[in-house]
């Protein structure tokens, strides 16, 4: 057996999103942690898409069916609506094309979770208008420079992608905030991390 | 040198098919033998069954050594108690392969003239083996399968199964195979066949009456195979360039290096154990697997709404059914709608990585059995 983590706050939010029973995809789900959490929690009908090999092994290891496939190039395959909810928790900043990415899933699933660093932090603005430097963590990431975003650039995108936000909740460390269906322009603002419910209209 | 008996066979677990088997080519075989070997229990509702699918030169002696050749198991890693297809939580069967030769119906077989097939025998396809598999299945009163698992042409009956009889398998392990055979594959395979039909002492395929045994075409046919079952990177660990026995080149034509005396060996270990008409039928099957022609080269229409859960292994050194030939299985069952899992696991040893230790794909295969193995009540 897998020996017990501790839950991520994050995760446990985006969890209680997810319907009981929704038959969920977790894109980028790394060792799957989110997807034995929502299996567990909530009974979901877990299935993730990841590009590690090394993570894949992990969560195979503990009974959750994951594919090994670049969300780039892969998602185009699931037929339409063949999931309730599609998850994308801190992996939209890796993508090559994060668009077309969130354009999939908007196809796959009528919903959609996504969860990113927000450059839009008071903080990361400061940063780079008084220092001309990217907001951390820029090169140093061993993934290499994270696509900044803001929250608001997410909303928009996700408008044009036909995905109205219905809820959206601010996380800072292990803090998750409320989840509400207004206040963008504060969250956009204070929010180090976001999660975005987002629903097509 | 191999003595010129065929392999005796009596210590074999045999059962013979009730009805005849109407075979892809529009023959049928009366009194088809199956030989299989089990461990485990059956559970009270026969709902604990995996069958185990060997490659082309494997046999059913997956986890228990083969008293004709005295060779140990092929998969003593995956099969036991405890192990990723436990035992002592499932009851693993394993067949030798129709057109093999370890006791199965085969063209070492006789005929009904009491004679040996040798190329009187039907050309046969990876569906009439799995056919073969699901009579005999059946014959033991077993209604379904919760599992099958199969690395190179087990996988293919992995898949096979699964198009043939979805409503059969709960799951469908295909490691390290190919849903259709690559022109690559088949041109390897050819070279095979053309160094044993070379060889006078196949007698155009009667060597068996004739006495004889086309051992010379035989080793070469597996010294061509054998190649694409390892990677350039491990033949390079193991061998390098490194000479066998002597200080330097001889300036002939001995095995002066390493890797030739190691061809050499594989050759002249296969012939005492393996026939040669059958090494022909058997990689001519794999040659006309292509499961996607049975619905216009649509892969992912032969699989459409399947309920079979699958999960897919490759290895990332594997150039015999490469990674892609496994990707292409898994995008298709996507495509498909089905419930599918897909492991690269990173291996430097080839092809023949799905033999041998690799404790992550170990790890994955029981996480995917034990879960399936829940949602099935076992």
């Amino acid at each position: 057996m897998v020996e017990q983590r501790t839950v991520r706050p994050d995760h446990e939010a985006i969890a209680r999103r997810v319907h009981q029973g929704a038959r969920v995809l977790d894109v980028g789900c790394g060792d799957g942690a989110l997807l034995d959490l929502l299996k567990s929690t909530r009974g979901v009908d877990a299935r993730g898409l990841e590009l590690s090999s090394e993570t894949v092994g992990i969560a195979l290891a503990r009974g959750l069916s994951v594919i090994q496939g670049d969300a780039d190039s892969d998602l185009e395959l699931f037929p339409d609506d063949s999931f309730e909810v599609a998850i994308l928790s801190q992996a939209v900043q890796q993508m090559r094309r994060p668009a077309r990415v969130l354009g999939e899933l908007a196809r796959i699933a009528p919903e959609v979770i996504v969860s990113f660093r927000n450059y839009g932090l008071w903080s990361r603005r400061l940063t780079l208008i008084r220092q001309g430097r990217m907001p951390a963590p820029g090169l140093a990431h061993e993934e290499g420079v994270l696509l900044p975003v803001t929250a608001l650039d997410m909303i928009e995108l996700a408008s044009r992608l036909g995905l109205a936000c219905v809820a959206m909740a601010p996380v800072r460390g292990s803090a998750v905030g409320e989840f509400r269906n207004k206040g963008l322009k504060r969250l956009n603002w204070g929010a180090d991390e976001v999660i975005l419910h987002l629903k097509r209209i | 040198m191999p003595d010129n008996a065929p392999p005796q066979t009596s210590a074999l677990r045999v059962l013979t098919l009730p009805e005849p088997l109407k075979l892809d080519c529009g023959e049928t075989l009366d009194h088809v033998e199956i030989a299989y070997e089990s461990w485990g229990e059956p559970n009270a509702d026969r709902s604990n069954v995996i069958l185990i699918c060997h490659a082309l030169t494997g046999d059913q002696f997956a986890a228990s050594k083969n008293p004709v050749t005295g060779r140990p198991a092929w998969w003593p890693r995956l099969i036991g108690p405890g192990l990723a297809i436990d035992t002592s939580r499932y009851y693993v069967i394993a067949t030798n392969v129709l057109g093999g030769c370890m006791g199965t119906t085969g063209p070492a077989s006789k005929a009904p003239d009491g004679q040996p097939y040798g190329t009187r025998f039907p050309v046969i396809t990876i569906g009439d083996m799995v056919r073969a598999q699901r009579a005999f299945i059946a014959a033991l009163g077993i209604d379904s399968l919760f599992s099958v698992i199969g690395g190179s042409m087990g996988g293919m009956q992995a898949l096979e199964w699964a198009a043939q009889a979805p409503e059969q398998v709960f799951t469908s392990v295909p490691i390290a195979t190919s849903a259709r055979h690559s022109a690559q594959n088949i041109a390897f395979y050819e070279v095979g066949r053309q160094a044993i039909m070379a060889d006078p002492d196949w007698c155009e395929g009667n060597y068996l009456a004739d006495g004889k045994r086309p051992s010379r075409g035989l080793a070469i046919a597996r010294m061509a195979a054998h190649i694409t079952y390892v990677s350039e990177s491990a033949l390079k660990r193991k061998f390098d360039r490194g000479l066998q026995d002597r200080e330097k080149t001889s300036f002939s034509f001995d095995a002066d290096f390493q890797v030739e005396s190691y061809l050499r060996y594989q050759g002249h270990s296969f012939v005492d154990r393996f026939d040669a008409n059958s090494y022909l039928y058997v990689t001519r099957a794999m040659d006309y697997f292509d499961l996607s022609s049975r619905s216009d080269g649509r892969l992912a229409d032969v699989f459409r709404d399947t309920p079979v859960r699958f999960c897919v292994f490759s290895f990332s050194s594997d150039w015999h059914y490469p990674p892609e030939a496994n990707r292409e299985i898994t995008r298709a069952l996507i495509a498909a709608g089905a419930e599918v899992s897909y492991l690269d696991i990173q291996s430097d040893k080839g092809h023949d990585a799905f033999l041998l230790e690799e404790p992550i794909y170990e790890k994955a295969l029981a996480g995917f059995l034990s879960a399936s193995a829940e949602l099935r009540g076992i």
